[in-house]
Order: C-alpha cells, then sequence, then structure tokens
C-alpha cells in the first residue's frame, strides 16, 4: 500500500521546485499556438475558431497536433514527443474534446495531458450569456479547482471481500499552489472576493489542511476579500442566488461537482469555456462537453465553447482588444437569435454560425 | 444480501409516545420550541424528553444516544462542528448516526404551490447511505504535509441502501431509481456501490434503474430538474444532491429531512443548518421543522395527527404566498395554524 501513495507524493513534491506562474508579457508579433483539433466535432470547431481569428486578424499562428496515446519506452502510454515538444516550446495550447475508447489499454486523453503537463488549475469562468435563456440570470462567478490530487488520486484498494477503499490525498504544496493561483488570478481580472469551499467538519485533517493554506495564502493579498463557505451552504445558496459568489476554489472533487453545476446555470458544457494551467507556464485552454459523434461532419456543431476558451486564451496571453473584439462578436450573434446552431434553438449549421460572427468581427474594425 | 427486520413498535405510555429532543445549536432551540408549542396546542399525545448536547465531551453525545435507544424516535436541531477544534473532536451529528446506524437518509423535495421558484413540477425523493463513504472521518498525515481521508464502501451497506431505495419507490408507487455515482474515477468504490445497486434492481423488475455520474448530475438539476425521481446515492454526493435540490424547491427552510435505521429513526431538518447568523431573531423559517415533525408523526402512527398539522403547514404556506426572500417574522406564522 505504501507503493502507490508514496510514488504520487514524490511526483508532486518533485513537481513543487517550479517558479511561480508570472502573467507573461508576449511580443507584438504573431505568436505560436499548439492546437489540437480533437476527436468528433473537433475539427470543424477547431476549423471554425480558425477562421474567426483570421477575420479578427489576431496574431496567432496555429500549430496542428495529434495527442493520441502511444506507447513510450519502458511500456508506459505517452503522447506522442513531438506534441510534448510543440506545447513546451509554445506554451499555450487550445484542445478541441478527445474521446477515450474504452478498453484500448491507455488511460484517459485528458488524464495524460493532465499528468505530462502538470496542469494542476482548471479554471472556468461561467457568466450568463445575454440570448441563451436559462432560468439564472447575471451569473459572473469563475471557478478554480485542484486539478492533480485530492479524491481524484486513483488509488484504491480492496481491504477484505465486500470492503473498499478509496483514497483521498491532499497536501500542502499542492494547496498552497491553488490557493496562489486562485488569488493571482483574482488579482489580475479584478475580482473583488475568493470563497475557499470544504467540507472540514467532516474531513478535518485533508479539507483543514486545505483551508489553512488558503487562509495563509490569503494574508499576502489583503485588498482581496476571503471567506470560507461550507459545499452544501455553497450548493444550497448557489441554486438561489448565483450573483453573491465571484471566485470559489477548492479541491478536485468539489470543484468537479461544482464547476458542472455553474455550467449548468448559464446552459451547460456547450457554451462553458475552460483552462488549465499547469507548471512552468504552460496552459491548455479547452471545451469541455463531448465528441458528440453523432453530429461530426454534418456542419451541425456549436462552436461556441472552444471560441469563448479561445478568447479565455487570449485574455491569459495579455491579447485584450483581440479577446474582446471576439467575444462580442459571438455575444451579439447569440443575442441577435438569427443565426443559432441547434443546440441554442436555431436551425442554422455551424458554418453559417461561423460566418455570421467572421462578419461582425470584420465590421467592428 | 441484507434482510429488514420490522421496526419494533415505539415506546408507548398510559397512550402517550416519549420522544427524545436535541435542541442543538443556532436556529435548532426556537425551531423545536414552535413545535413543542403547536403540538401542546394541538394536543398531540407526544412528550418530549429534552437532551442538550452542548459540552466538548462525549458525555452529552452518549447521554442523547441513549435517550434515542430508550425512546426510539427522536426529533432534533442541528449540532454545530466548530472545525478548528482537532481531528479527535469528531462531529457530533456524525457519532450520532453511525451509533444509532441509521442508514438510510430520505428527503422529499416537492415544489410547493405557494413558493416561487425558478423550476416548478419538482417531485424527488432523495436516499442517502448515511453511515459510510466520505464520512467515516478516517484521516491520517503519513508525511508532514500529505494527509490522507479515506472513503470507505462497503457491499453491506451498499446493498442495504439500495434494498431501502427501491423498496420505498415500490411503496410509494415510484417508477425510475437513479444511482448517482462517480464510478469513471473512483472505479472500485463507486463501481461496487453502482453493482449493487444493479443487483437489487435486478429484484425489482416494475422500476425502472438508471445511473448517472454526480457531476452530470447537478448539471441536470439545474436545466431540468423534472426528469428525476428518485436518486440513491453515497454519503457526499447526497450532501451536494440533496443540498441542490432543496435550494431549487425553495430553500433549507422549507424540506425536512429523516434519517431512518433498522431500530431508531431521528427527524431534523433536511439540509441540516445550524443557522447560527439567523439564531434569535424570530426570522428562521419553521416549515421544515414543522413538515419533520409531522414525518415523526407518520413515523408513531399518529397519522390523523400528521395530516392536520401538515395541512395547517401548507395551507398557511400557500395561502399567504411566502416570498421566501424578504424577512418573515416566525412566530406569527405558526400561531396562524
Amino acid at each position: 500500500m505504501a507503493g502507490p501513495w508514496r510514488s504520487t507524493v514524490s511526483r508532486v513534491m518533485g513537481a513543487m521546485k517550479t517558479q511561480t506562474t508570472q502573467p507573461k508579457s508576449f511580443s507584438r508579433g504573431m505568436q505560436t499556438v499548439t492546437l489540437i483539433p480533437g476527436d468528433g466535432i473537433g475539427p470543424e470547431i477547431s476549423t471554425a475558431v480558425m477562421k474567426i481569428f483570421e477575420a479578427a486578424k489576431a496574431p496567432i499562428q496555429w500549430e496542428e497536433k495529434n495527442v493520441t496515446a502511444i506507447k513510450g519506452p519502458g511500456g508506459k502510454w505517452i503522447i506522442p514527443p513531438e506534441a510534448k515538444e510543440s506545447m513546451d516550446k509554445n506554451k499555450i495550447g487550445l484542445k478541441g474534446p478527445l474521446k477515450t475508447p474504452i478498453a484500448a489499454g491507455h488511460p484517459s486523453m485528458n488524464l495524460l495531458l493532465r499528468k505530462t503537463f502538470d496542469l494542476y488549475a482548471n479554471v472556468r469562468p461561467c457568466m450568463s450569456i445575454e440570448g441563451y435563456k436559462t432560468p439564472y440570470t447575471d451569473v459572473d462567478l469563475v471557478t478554480i479547482r485542484e486539478n492533480t490530487e485530492g479524491e481524484y488520486s486513483g488509488i484504491e484498494h480492496t481491504i477484505v471481500d465486500g470492503v473498499v477503499q478509496s483514497i483521498k490525498l491532499i497536501t500542502e504544496d499542492a494547496s498552497r499552489k491553488i490557493a496562489e493561483y486562485a488569488f493571482e488570478y483574482a488579482k489580475n481580472n479584478q475580482r473583488a472576493s475568493v470563497t475557499a469551499v470544504h467540507k472540514a467538519n467532516i474531513m478535518r485533517m485533508s479539507d483543514g489542511l486545505f483551508l489553512r493554506k488558503c487562509r495563509q495564502v490569503a494574508e499576502n493579498y489583503r485588498d482581496i476579500k476571503f471567506t470560507e463557505m461550507y459545499l452544501d451552504t455553497v450548493c444550497l445558496n448557489m441554486v438561489q442566488d448565483p450573483t453573491q459568489f465571484d471566485v470559489l476554489v477548492m479541491p478536485n472533487l468539489y470543484g468537479d461537482i461544482l464547476s458542472d453545476l455553474c455550467a449548468g446555470l448559464i446552459g451547460g458544457l456547450g457554451v462553458t469555456p475552460s483552462g488549465n494551467i499547469g507548471a512552468n507556464n504552460v496552459a491548455i485552454f479547452e471545451s469541455v462537453h463531448g465528441t458528440a459523434p453523432d453530429i461530426a461532419g454534418l456542419d451541425l456543431a456549436n462552436p461556441t465553447a472552444l471560441l469563448l476558451s479561445a478568447v479565455m486564451m487570449l485574455r491569459h496571453m495579455g491579447m485584450h482588444d483581440y479577446s474582446k473584439k471576439i467575444e462580442t462578436a459571438c455575444f451579439n450573434t447569440i443575442r441577435d437569435k438569427k443565426v443559432l446552431t441547434g443546440d441554442l434553438g436555431g436551425k442554422s449549421k455551424c458554418s453559417e454560425f461561423t460566418a455570421e460572427i467572421c462578419q461582425r468581427v470584420r465590421d467592428m474594425d | 444480501m441484507a434482510t429488514v427486520k420490522p421496526l419494533p413498535p415505539p415506546a408507548k405510555y398510559g397512550g402517550r409516545h416519549t420522544v427524545t429532543l436535541i435542541p442543538g445549536d443556532g436556529i435548532g432551540p426556537e425551531l423545536l420550541n414552535h413545535v413543542r408549542e403547536l403540538f401542546r396546542f394541538s394536543c398531540v399525545p407526544v412528550d418530549f424528553e429534552v437532551v442538550n448536547v452542548c459540552s466538548s465531551t462525549e458525555d452529552d453525545i452518549n447521554n442523547a444516544i441513549t435517550a434515542i435507544r430508550r425512546n426510539g424516535v427522536a426529533l432534533k436541531g442541528n449540532i454545530e462542528t466548530l472545525h478548528t477544534l482537532p481531528a479527535s473532536h469528531k462531529s457530533r451529528n456524525n457519532l450520532l448516526r453511525t451509533s444509532l446506524d441509521l442508514y438510510a437518509n430520505v428527503m422529499h423535495c416537492k415544489s410547493l404551490p405557494g413558493v416561487q421558484t425558478r423550476h416548478n413540477n419538482i417531485d424527488i425523493m432523495i436516499i442517502r447511505e448515511n453511515t459510510e463513504g466520505e464520512y467515516s472521518s478516517l484521516e491520517h498525515e503519513s508525511v508532514t504535509g500529505v494527509v490522507e481521508c479515506l472513503k470507505i464502501i462497503t457491499r453491506t451497506n451498499s446493498l442495504r441502501i439500495a434494498e431501502y431505495a427501491f423498496k420505498l419507490a415500490r411503496e410509494k408507487g415510484r417508477k425510475r431509481v437513479t444511482a448517482v455515482h462517480k464510478a469513471n474515477i473512483m472505479k472500485l468504490g463507486d463501481g461496487l456501490f453502482l453493482q449493487c445497486c444493479r443487483e437489487v434492481a435486478a429484484g425489482y423488475p416494475d422500476i425502472a434503474f438508471d445511473a448517472m455520474i454526480v457531476d452530470n448530475t447537478t448539471m441536470q438539476l439545474v436545466s431540468k430538474p423534472q426528469q428525476f425521481d428518485v436518486m440513491v446515492m453515497p454519503n457526499l454526493y447526497g450532501n451536494v444532491v440533496s443540498n441542490v435540490c432543496a435550494g431549487l424547491v425553495g430553500g433549507p427552510g422549507l424540506v425536512p429531512g429523516a434519517n431512518y435505521g433498522h431500530d431508531y429513526a431521528v427527524f431534523e431538518t433536511a439540509t441540516r443548518n445550524t443557522g447560527k447568523s439567523i439564531a434569535d431573531r424570530n426570522i428562521a423559517n419553521p416549515t421544515a421543522m414543522l413538515l419533520a415533525s409531522c414525518m415523526m408523526l407518520d413515523h408513531l402512527k399518529l397519522y390523523d395527527y400528521a395530516t392536520m398539522i401538515r395541512n395547517a403547514v401548507l395551507t398557511t404556506m400557500n395561502e399567504t404566498r411566502v416570498r421566501l426572500n424578504s424577512p418573515r417574522r416566525c412566530s406569527p406564522h405558526t400561531f396562524h395554524n
């Protein structure tokens, strides 16, 4: 039993010896970004995003890479070396949905990417989209989820026949890193408060450690309000009045549940952007919906999620004017309701929706 | 497979039942006072044995547990757990649940006509495993800075809760049971839970069974909650889902909850809030606690009293067209019946 968790611990400890993430300043020249189109509707929506970026004349050069897992030396599943090299060089990536074939032998692709680049923070800004009506209006919050440990360590054992134990791992370093990222994000994006979500009344030591680290980091950011709230209270209040929340930071499982809950508030995974921040300033932005194999290749897909993730990417790179332009064009198109894809309640094709956004972007110049 | 023993009849002397009352902290005492006032007013043949749990030693909670063993039934407010205390100080509520083996937490979320909410026509029963899972309170710091917390799932308890869920679904004439899990990640733990549910489902061909991953479940709950009928799940997901559902039908002040074991039953508000910020200001909503006391009266087979009080509470809710975000005075509501 010591084996698996000790290797996890040493891997986690090893990854700590990196510098803290700083907002990078990018030159005004062309920036290369690794693009992973993905499977199913992935290629169509990636093409849509590339077209819109071209229309906006954003200084982005795309480097398309495939990340189907291959067996590396030593028998371990790895992503292709060219893809890894490209990401390490460019530091920024945009990813479409990836499928995980059952019984392919290799672990989930998302998990592999996460492990390869040590993507420790998953960030999902959830903002109500005007024009796409849901019962919840005025949602404007960000969920920041620790992505490497917690309940998803994958360490499970059958102790006796009929009794299974799953281990939830919380470490000081990972908690500190995610807390620091959360406060940095709040500072860089002018957010007023950070709320730590926990269940320390029941899981005293583990969530207690997470909370302590959050409190310690909060000391260094006096101008940002820090509060703590139980997971159940957050859930209860979230469905009654989501406007009271700003930035939420939490361990893995709670983050998984809450980020999907918040995505549901604004309209589902088809319109929710997501970004993963890793060590060494690597950041991969992705759409979190599935590959939708039933509509793949039929020009019916909705590229909004990938587009908004790409906008998040631009913001991360400091290109605020381009990001604002594209985001406004996208939201205006949805608000006008004239050209909408099937899932948004319209009848248009993906290419028509994309063309409409491109036209709006061009008109804005 | 676990067999369910029939519950022994609750204590009844001289035609009156004795029920343990644990006021708890925060809004608990004032809500339970309302229950007592109402029972006295309606001449309900129930006497309350009050047991306070407030000290930091284990004596108080042990007294409470003994009292519940004696009477068989209890009505309680939430006991606060200060999480700044060391891990050796276990949550009192959790201790009560595990000592008495109250393995099933049942919550019925139904949209009330007098309450304005974003979603309508919600009617979901949530059955949550109440004793194991993430709430096993087994934690240790193996290396400084690294804490492990154990989540335990057993075949016996999973079968037991699944059996309870299907039996209840059949009794209430419900059509579908959904198991909520995260077996794609926790393959052994939640995998075992799911497998047990499937085994039990095979014995109830009249009830449809399906499974849903917890993150998708919460997303579906906030967009289309009407699709759910009966839901069964391990402890932590139960905590999340029951709070989401309580929020959907109008908030923590409206939904009652019950904890059932083989031999004992404890009734409380579904979301188990201490409500420190609104305590002693006469603004807490007593509906949840009053409806919980009605569930308790049903359990004691005092059906007429239960129906009378329940109708009074629901009529008050519907007729006065309550808007839940406005501050309400608590006590006039109680005496309106």
